[in-house]
């Protein structure tokens, strides 16, 4: 097992589409790393980099403590788990994940315990003998990662390997993803679109965005300290309101025509009278009870029925606002509504650049 | 079929043994024809039974061939033997050839690749008949007159099989190769580990297409041998009807015909079981 560092990477594909702008990331060894984005932001391309099969333009990529830049992806020593599979589809199960080690003439009973071991950890053992045709979606999900494991390689490497399976499915393969982690304690990065599976499966979340890094963190870290508007927005769902204000003292901030917010001066840093977006999870939010100041008013519109929550979709100082409160909540009426947030649960962003105003 | 109407299902027999025996009369009438003495079928009424020449007609034929001035009695087994390497060469390098081609268009990057491939793609227009002067130049310059080498090369690339090859690779899914070059195989190891097995019914029926293609050749057969020992059959069939002064031995050319039938017909009986396990087996 081994670290994997990327120095300043960029990609540009012949056609000059720059899909990975100049990028640093270092994953700790034995670490679940997640790299987490909407469509089209690099993710893909950044782990093909990592497994050799793009070249990388500009920049160095390491495996360990060597430079694989001009390293075939056979030697990489890595193994990656493909969004379809791509099992052989005229080999057994058992040759599947046999091929690569013959092809690295690995002795014969060693591929043999090795198969049979990673088919046992697997729930396959009784499928060894039949072609991937013949298996349903999750059994090919699982070949494909005994696949990977039999190679015991210095990395594991998933592009969207649950996204075609059923939502049960899903979760359940995910759960046994995090388990193998925890058993074969091997550095694996994980590409997915999918928050929670971000949320649930990472050590480490890489937030990308127009193939640049938003924000590197715990999954809680990027929860509940986005670095930018960008991560603020992407994780969570309903995703945070964004609402436009000026900074009117230490710590206080105006909604125009809605109110005034409290927020953390210890936790974020800004002069008077600058104009920001605060930021504020549907979920942080509560109708105030008597004597609750910290908040402003929201003019309903509609509501949606979640079953153990509700939405209700309004407006704040003309800007729309989602809130989310639990189903067991009064019916919120017509009128406005004052709400409550407590202070360290908002974030102030810098209207232009897009970046939370955290100190240091 | 899944429908059951009466009258769809008659009118589909009517129609099939209508077919059947448009198709499979002239056959049997042929094969009538090869079992009797010469002057039985010249007299009418044409025999519809097959008579009691069959093994004299057939032993005559295949070892002795018929005494004429053009046939010049060369035995049957020998056109038949030289049909069968040309159609053998022409079907298995057509094959190699087109395969390999293809797989370097498809996996490889190299400068002018599309350009290459139209050029491929454009020879498609132009079949041996059209470019048969400069090829036979270029042939006879070589010293290839009257040899299997001259009979099969010239007729051996192949357009069509290549953009077929080309075809079915770009319908592998890219992932299948880059697992395979994560898994440690190299090109020459994915294209026999991989991409051949994954090919075989297509290999199969390029297979059938190409031996009847080089089974049936007749024009440049003619032009390259003069040489009676590469006397193939179909151009055999033809020196035997062309007689001066007496009519054709019937019987014996008849038995040509339905001699030369036999290999193809064997080939795709052979190559059906092939089709068929790949149209069962494959998925991609
Ligand atoms: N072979 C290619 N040639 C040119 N551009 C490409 C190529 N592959 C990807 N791109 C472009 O690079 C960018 C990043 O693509 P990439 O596949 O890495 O996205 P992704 O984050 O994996 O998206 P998704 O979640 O949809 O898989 C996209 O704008 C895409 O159009
Ligand atoms: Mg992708």
């Amino acid at each position: 097992m081994a670290s994997v560092a990327l120095e300043n990477v960029s990609k540009v594909y012949p056609g000059g589409v720059e899909a990975i702008k100049g990028l640093s990331l270092s994953i700790a060894n034995g670490s679940f790393t997640v790299l987490l984005g909407p469509s089209g932001c690099g993710k893909s391309t950044l782990l093909r980099m990592i497994a050799g099969l793009e070249t990388i333009t500009d920049g160095t990529c390491k495996i360990g403590d060597r430079v694989v830049n001009d390293v075939e992806p056979a030697d990489r020593d890595i193994a990656m788990v493909f969004q379809n599979y791509a099992l052989y589809p005229h080999m057994s199960v058992y040759d599947n994940m046999a091929y690569g080690l013959r092809n690295r003439k690995t002795p014969k009973p060693e591929i043999e315990r090795r198969v049979r071991e990673a088919a046992k950890m697997l729930a396959i053992e009784d499928y060894l003998d039949r072609r991937p045709r013949a298996l349903s979606g999750g059994q090919r999900q699982r070949v494909a990662m005994g696949r990977a494991i039999v190679r015991e390689p210095q990395a594991f490497l998933f592009d969207e390997p649950l996204s075609n399976l059923d939502a049960k499915l899903r979760l359940q393969m995910r759960i046994e993803i995090r388990r193998l982690h925890n058993r074969l304690k091997a550095t694996s990065i994980f590409v997915t679109h999918d928050q929670v599976e971000a949320m649930t499966l990472a050590d480490v979340v890489v937030v990308m965005n127009h193939g640049r890094i938003e924000q590197v963190g715990k999954p809680t870290d990027v929860y509940n300290r986005p670095a930018t508007r960008f991560v603020a927005t992407f994780i969570g769902s309903p995703a945070m309101n964004l609402i436009p204000g000026r900074v009117i003292g230490r710590g206080k901030v105006e909604i125009p025509g809605s109110g005034t917010l409290e927020f953390d001066p210890d936790e974020f840093e800004v002069a008077d009278g600058t104009s920001v977006e605060v930021g504020i999870r549907p979920e942080d939010m509560s109708v105030a009870a008597p004597g609750e100041s910290n908040g402003f008013a929201i003019q309903p519109e509609f509501v949606e029925e979640l079953g153990p929550n509700r939405l209700v979709h309004g407006l704040a100082g003309g800007a729309p606002l989602v809130l989310s409160v639990s189903s067991s909540t009064r019916d919120l009426g017509n009128g406005a509504v004052a709400l409550h947030v407590p202070e360290h649960r908002v974030h102030v962003f810098d209207t232009t650049t897009g970046r939370a105003l955290r100190r240091g | 079929m899944v429908e059951r109407r009466p009258f769809a299902t008659f009118l589909a027999h009517v129609v099939l043994i209508l077919g059947i025996v448009v198709v499979a009369f002239p056959i049997w009438v042929t094969f009538v024809a090869s079992t009797h003495h010469a002057k039985d079928i010249m007299t009418a009424p044409i025999p519809l039974w097959p008579g009691t020449q069959f093994f004299e007609n057939y032993r005559k034929l295949l070892f002795e061939g018929m005494i004429n001035p053009t046939a010049g009695g060369v035995p049957m087994w020998r056109m038949m033997t030289n049909s069968f390497i040309m159609a053998m060469i022409i079907a298995l390098g057509k094959i190699f050839v087109s395969f390999i081609a293809a797989f370097a268009i498809v996996y490889f990057r190299f400068p002018f690749r599309m350009a290459v491939f139209w050029i491929i793609f454009m020879t498609l227009m132009l079949p041996v008949e059209v470019r048969i002067v400069p090829t036979f130049k270029v042939v006879a310059d070589l010293g290839l007159l009257n040899s299997y080498a001259g009979l099969t090369i010239p007729l051996i690339a192949s357009a069509t099989a290549t953009f077929l090859f080309r075809q079915f690779f770009l319908t592998v899914p890219d992932e299948l190769a880059e697992a395979a070059r994560i898994d440690g195989a190299g090109p020459v190891k994915f294209m026999k580990d991989i991409l051949l097995p994954l090919s075989r019914t297509n290999l199969a029926a390029l297979f059938v297409i190409m031996f009847t293609f080089g089974w049936n050749q007749y024009l440049w057969p003619l032009l390259m041998t003069t040489d009676r020992q590469y006397l193939t059959v179909v151009m055999g069939i033809q020196r035997m009807i062309n007689v001066a002064d007496t009519d054709p031995q019937w019987p014996l050319v008849m038995a040509a015909v339905i001699l030369a039938m036999l290999p193809p017909v064997a080939v795709v009986l052979l190559m059906q079981r092939w089709f068929i396990k790949g149209l069962v087996d494959t998925e991609k």
